[in-house]
Formats: structure tokens, sequence, C-alpha cells
């Protein structure tokens, strides 16, 4: 099970390798990690993504992040009322013949915008929830995918306690 | 004012009150060296390898309750400081560690002595920094002192490469931390502690489990005014021992793998265990699922992470252990409990910690139970790790705080030495014994230069079993007695303490034991002593490892005698 786990860290050398430490130090694999500048000023916002770790062990690692002396402010908010979204870029395999077929198949989805066209492929530019992207991955398999770039997730959590 | 950056260092490690430092000089951190020379009044103990230095300020800090400060070159030096720092770590010890690191320009180059110290020591610190302006420097000290001693204590590395030392820059020591993530939360939850106060007031059974948190706090007094208004009995850690007095009647004595088994059997029965200052590590608990069966469990704690870590807790207290006592006390009703400490009294009665009989050599016991005799039970008793700690823990009774120093989570082999030489220098006027093994001993002995130098009259007591005496005893108890790299030889320990310009004594009889331990006591300078004690001595009761208090195994050969408890 995948665990979200949101963090407020001061924007210094080093803070992600204590961060990155706690998970590896027990054999955690980290699923996707998201950083940037945050609303206040030299802080840094973070969204780690943990697949295969126990919830208990999960909240343990959470408090332990928390004794990093960067870190601001941590919380695992998998079980919140929280909007996820993350962007991919993906390179199809893509010939005059097959490139009317992929737009049909982009026409199905939201948040979709072609990137780039050469001769032979296209680089696909895609917005949504972990799930949406999956699925846009699995349709265009056949095509033949050569590279895929993600950002990791982002989450955030809504104010409207109101179900996702 | 301006200064380079290893002048603000020295003036730092004044403000900071640091007047004893440990360390060896080296390229990266010679002109720190230089600088010192203009600062007599920090007085630098020049030690004989690093991981002594980090040993040392650990326990000069386990006995005075400052912030120890070693320092070391890069590469190799940084790196033999990095056991001291575990060691610190793990036990909670305030230290800063001040290494030098190749110049900026060649950080990053595999530069001659590079190492990644910060790197290196992210798992074994608190908090670590690498400072690359000489400008940071009076900020990071503030905080890297700052972060060491409050909150849970621990090691903090403040990682300088040479080029910053030799820099100018404004120097001007701040007064407050600017730290947005670090609010180490002393005050306990007022409602918390109201619940606490009830499971403790409806309690029939209470135990309290005691450790270095009590210490580290100063609590020890209100540790005692909670165990007198409640009749609570109090079981310390290993670590623990010295927070409360060792021959208050409501001390239950040490429990854990090789506590006693009256504690063991106490924290068993018990139906409220108060932990306090302690993190219920795996050498107290055993077997999770069967500890403190039918207890419910108060835990106080200043580190939020040491809660629900190992075991089931019904009210967690996040504070420090002082402040929550003292909130507590009011709410503790008076009680008697006497029916609960006489069945204590009965388990003590029934379960001794039984003195073994092995003829003419003295054992282990024997040599402890003498030194408490012999030292009124006033010295600060400094262990090494083994067979003999455990019977250092088992048989000297702590009456004063802060007076055991034994290395207790890292199990670090080779702290008995430069951690005797920390506690006297810490303590100049206290008697300090260092009970030592023979193998331990072996892995710091080149520190009894240092403590020749320093001239501190530190006394060794060498439990001279000729093995690696707890590696032998798991040996035989569950490797069916095959032996496997655990008899260990050892200089002439008389002739090496002459050598080092120390009196040096030998003990091979039980008659002997008393009669050197007060030539020791009586000598000026430093002692070495060699006591030969039985060579297979077993330490009873035992827990084994990931078992519980029902697999306890006692010493119950014929011939025992109880102890004088
Ligand atoms: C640095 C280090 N290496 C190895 C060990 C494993 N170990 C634990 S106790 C012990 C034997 C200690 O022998 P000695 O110092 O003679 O003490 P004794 O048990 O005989 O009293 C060993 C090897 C350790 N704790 N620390
Ligand atoms: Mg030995």
């Amino acid at each position: 099970m995948r665990r979200i786990i949101l963090a407020l860290v001061e924007d210094k050398p080093g803070v992600l390798n204590r961060i990155a430490s706690m998970f590896r130090r027990r054999g955690f694999n980290i699923y996707s990690l998201a950083v940037g500048h945050s609303e206040v000023p030299d802080m840094s916002r973070m969204v780690i993504v943990v697949d295969n770790a126990p919830p208990n062990a999960v909240d343990q690692v959470t408090k332990q992040l928390d004794k990093v002396i960067e870190v601001v402010r941590v919380e695992d908010i998998t079980e919140l009322p929280i909007v996820t979204r993350e962007t991919a870029m993906i390179k199809v395999r893509a010939s005059p013949a097959t490139r009317g077929q992929i737009i049909e198949v982009l026409d199905l989805f939201k948040g979709v915008e072609v990137a780039d066209v050469s001769p032979n492929s296209i680089i696909i530019e895609m917005t949504g929830t972990t799930d949406v992207v999956e699925s846009l991955l699995a349709l265009l398999k056949d095509y033949g995918i050569i590279e895929i770039m993600r950002t990791g997730q982002l989450a955030m959590v809504r104010d409207s306690q109101l179900p996702d | 004012m301006k200064l380079t950056g290893g002048q603000m260092v020295c003036e730092s490690l004044l403000r900071e009150g640091a007047d004893v430092v440990f360390g060896v000089p080296g390229g990266a951190i010679l002109p720190f060296y230089d600088y010192l020379t203009q600062y007599p009044k920090i007085h630098h103990v020049l030690v004989r390898h690093e991981q002594g230095g980090a040993h040392a300020a650990d326990g000069y800090a386990r006995v005075t309750g400052k912030v120890g400060v070693c320092l070391a070159t890069s590469g190799p030096g940084a790196l033999n400081l990095t056991t001291g720092l575990a060691n610190a770590f793990m036990d909670s010890c305030p230290i800063v560690a001040i290494t030098g690191q190749v110049s900026r320009f060649a950080i990053g180059k595999v530069a001659f002595q590079e190492t990644d110290v910060t790197g290196a020591t992210l798992p074994v610190t608190k908090h670590n920094y690498l400072v690359m302006r000489a400008a940071d420097i009076p900020r990071v000290l503030k905080e890297a002192f700052y972060i060491a001693r409050t909150g849970r204590p621990g090691p903090v590395l403040v990682d300088i490469p040479k080029d910053v030392f030799t820099e100018t820059a404004d120097y001007e020591y701040p007064e407050t931390v600017n730290l947005p993530g670090y609010h180490p939360q002393t005050v306990g939850d007022p409602a918390q502690i109201q619940k606490a106060a009830k499971l403790i007031n409806g309690a029939k059974r209470p135990v309290i489990l005691a450790g270095r948190g009590v210490l580290i706090a100063g609590a020890m007094e209100e540790l005692r005014l909670l165990a007198e208004k409640a009749q609570v009995p109090v079981v310390p850690t290993l670590l623990g021992l010295s927070c409360f007095p060792g021959s208050h009647y409501l001390n239950v004595g040490m429990m854990g793998m090789h506590g006693s088994a009256y504690a063991n059997i106490a924290v068993d029965e018990c139906d409220v265990l108060i932990g306090v200052g302690c993190r219920f590590d795996d050498r107290i608990t055993g077997r999770v699922s069967d500890f403190a069966r039918h207890a419910q469990i108060i835990h106080v704690d200043i580190e939020p992470a040491n809660i629900r870590q190992n075991i089931r807790t019904e009210v967690p207290i996040v504070g420090d252990a002082k402040s929550v006592l003292r909130s507590l006390i009011p709410l503790v009703e008076p009680a008697k409990r006497s029916e609960w400490l006489q069945h204590i009294d009965d388990l003590r009665r029934a379960h001794p910690l039984v003195v073994r009989d092995f003829g003419e050599a003295p054992s282990t016991q024997h040599v402890i139970q003498q030194l408490f005799q012999e030292t009124h039970g006033n010295a600060i008793v400094v262990t090494g790790v083994g067979q003999h700690q455990m019977r250092a823990g088992q048989h000297y009774i702590f009456d004063r705080p802060m007076t055991m120093v034994t290395s207790g989570g890292l199990g670090t082999m080779g702290y008995e030495i430069p951690a005797a030489m920390g506690a006297q220098l810490g303590r100049p006027d206290a008697l300090v014994w260092s009970v030592a093994g023979d193998g331990g001993f072996q892995m710091t002995v080149q520190e009894l230069a240092t403590i020749r130098d320093e001239k501190l009259p530190v006394k060794f007591a060498i439990m001279n079993n000729g093995f690696l005496g707890m590696v032998r005893q798991w040996q035989e108890l569950f490797y069916e007695k095959r032996y496997s790299q655990v008899k260990v030889t050892g200089p002439d320990f008389v002739k090496l303490a002459e050598a080092y310009g120390m009196l040096g004594l030998r003990a091979t009889r039980k008659e002997e034991v008393a009669k050197v331990i007060r030539q020791a006591n009586a000598h000026r300078g430093p002692v070495l002593v060699d006591f030969q004690v039985a060579a297979e001595e077993n330490v009873y009761p035992m827990i084994p490892s990931g078992q519980s208090v029902k697999e306890l195994m006692e010493d119950t050969l014929p011939g025992l005698e109880p102890t004088r408890r």
C-alpha cells in the first residue's frame, strides 16, 4: 500500500539526503518524490510517496522525519481528503500512419497535450491523478513507449471536507 | 569584531563554557590548532586516538551534564570519531565534535584525506554541519551547542574546511537560535498527565521504570517525591542507574536481560507501568508481546519518536521528565500499597542475586561487592561492555546521581578507559573507578598515556577472566559450548601499568581483593589493578535475547549464598 507524506522543510543543502536516509536505512522504496519552493520564503514543500511499507512503520518514519532539524512539519496525509496530481511526459513511437490513432486515444483523456511531433515519435504531456496517468500509459503501450518522465505525485489537503 | 574562523571557534567554545576539549591535530585542522595557542583558557587534552576523544567527551558529559567537546582532523581523524559519536547518539549524550575538512576548492576532488564527513556521520549524529563561510561559524556553533544539550541530547558535528579557519569575518556570538523545525516539547499535555494520575491512583501494583532521561532532566528529586508519595517501587534501567538512590527501600534494582529476577518479575506482574525517560529497548523488554503483560503503560519521554516505537502505550506524555513529574506529583494521591511492597520483598527473598563461590579465585561479583564496600558507594563507576558491566550494574549500589557511566545503547567495548578519563576531568575531585574487561581494555589502551600526562588519578579494575566473557557465555549457553575465538590473552597488566607510569597491582585470591582496593584508593595517582577472576563465571539472571521473564535463567546451583542487598 502506498502512503503519501507531506513535509515542509528548510531549503538548505543536505536536507534531501537526511530525509531519504530515513527510508533507505529501513529498506523502504520511495515510489515518487516531488520537491519545490513553498509559499514560505526559504522553505520547500515535499511530497514523498512510499510503497510496500507497513503503515505503522511509516508512522514511525514520519516521527523520525520530524526529528530532522530542518523538517518544520511532516504529516502522513494518505487518509485525509486530498487532491493529487502528477505530470508525465511520454515519448511514443508514432509514424504518420499511427499518429492519428494515438491522437484518438489522447482525446479520451483530460489534461493531455502534444508537446512535440517528430517524424517517428511524439511527446505527450499529461497532468492528472496517478491512476489516470497509469491508464493512459497502458493504452499507449502497444504503440511503443520510448521514454517516460514523471514529476511524482503532488498532493494538497482540501479545505472543503468533501469526498474527492 | 573581526576574527578568523579558527579564532571564532575558540571564542565560541569559551562562550559555551567548554573549557576542556579532547582532540588530535592534523593537516586540515592545523590552522585551528595554531589559533588555539592564543587561548590558554581552553584546556586541550591530546588523546592518542580520536575514538578516545569522543568517548572522553561523552564521559565528561555524563558526569557533569555539560556538553563535551572533541576535535579531529579530516578523513581518518573524523572517521575515528564515529564510534564515539554513535555511542553518544544512542545514550543521548551531548557532544559537539569539530572536524577539519579539506579546503573549499578541494572538496569533491578526492583530495588527500578528504572524506564526506557530514555524509558519513549522518546516521550517528543528532545533527551536523558543513560550514562554508567563516561568517557562519558563530551561528552554527551556537546552534550546535543548543541542539546537543536540548530536547533529547545528542552529538552534533561541525565540519570546517581548512581555509575557512583562516578566513576573516565579523564575529558576534548570537544570543538566540532560529531553528524553525526544532522546538522540543518540554511541558507535558495536562490532559494526559491527568489521565496518568488517574491510572496511578487506581493502580494496585504500579512500577516506575526509570531511565537516563531522569538524569538528563535532573528529575531525581521529583522521581523520589512521586515514588514516596504514591509508594511506587522504582526499577532503573542500566542507563537509569543512579537516578534513584540504590539503597532506597523503594528501589527494586535494575531490570532487563541481566537485571534481577525480582525486578523483572515485578514488572511482569505490575498493573501500571510508568516509564520515565527511557525508550523500552529490546534489552529491557525482551519479547515485546510478553513484556508487562498485565500493565497499562504510561510513557514519559521528551522524544516523540521514542513513544510507541517498541511497545503499546496507553498514556503517552511527550515532555521533559522534571516538568512532567512536577505536574504529576500533586495529582497523585498518597497511598500505602503495603501488600504490593511486601510481595516485592518476598520476591527479593525468593530470588536473590546469588554470589557463586569459585574457590580461591575471586568472582567478578565478589570484586564489585568489595569495591562497593571499600569505596562506601562514593565512587563514580565507569564500565566497559560485557559480563563485568552487568555485574557492576547488579552489585554496585549507586546512591548519588550521575555516578554510573556505561555504554548502554551501543555497547562499545573500549569505552572504559577514555570515558573514565573524561569523567575524571569533569569531576576532578571524585574517586573514579573504571571496571574494565580484559578484552575491552585492549581496545583503547593507548589512552593510559593521556591519563598519565593529565595526571588523572583514575583507578582501573580489570576483570581479567582471559575471555571475551559475555560472548563466551552465549557460546556456552546457546552454541553448546563450542568456543569460537573467545579466549583472549593480554599483556602482563602490572608491567603495562608500570610502562605507562602508573601503579600496577594484582589480586589472584579472594582474600587479596579488599586489600588491593584499599591500596589503590590510597594512591594519589592512576592505578591499574589486575583482578584475576574466575574464568568461566556466567552472568545470571539472564533473559535470553528475544525471550521473556518466563524464560528467565537464574543461578540455582547448590552452595549459593544470597547477596547482602
Ligand atoms: C567494539 C565491540 N566489539 C565487539 C563487541 C561484542 N562483545 C560484546 S561483550 C564482548 C566481550 C567483552 O570481553 P571483556 O571486555 O573481556 O569483558 P567480559 O565480558 O569478559 O567481562 C564482546 C566481544 C562489542 N560489544 N564491542
Ligand atoms: Mg574478559
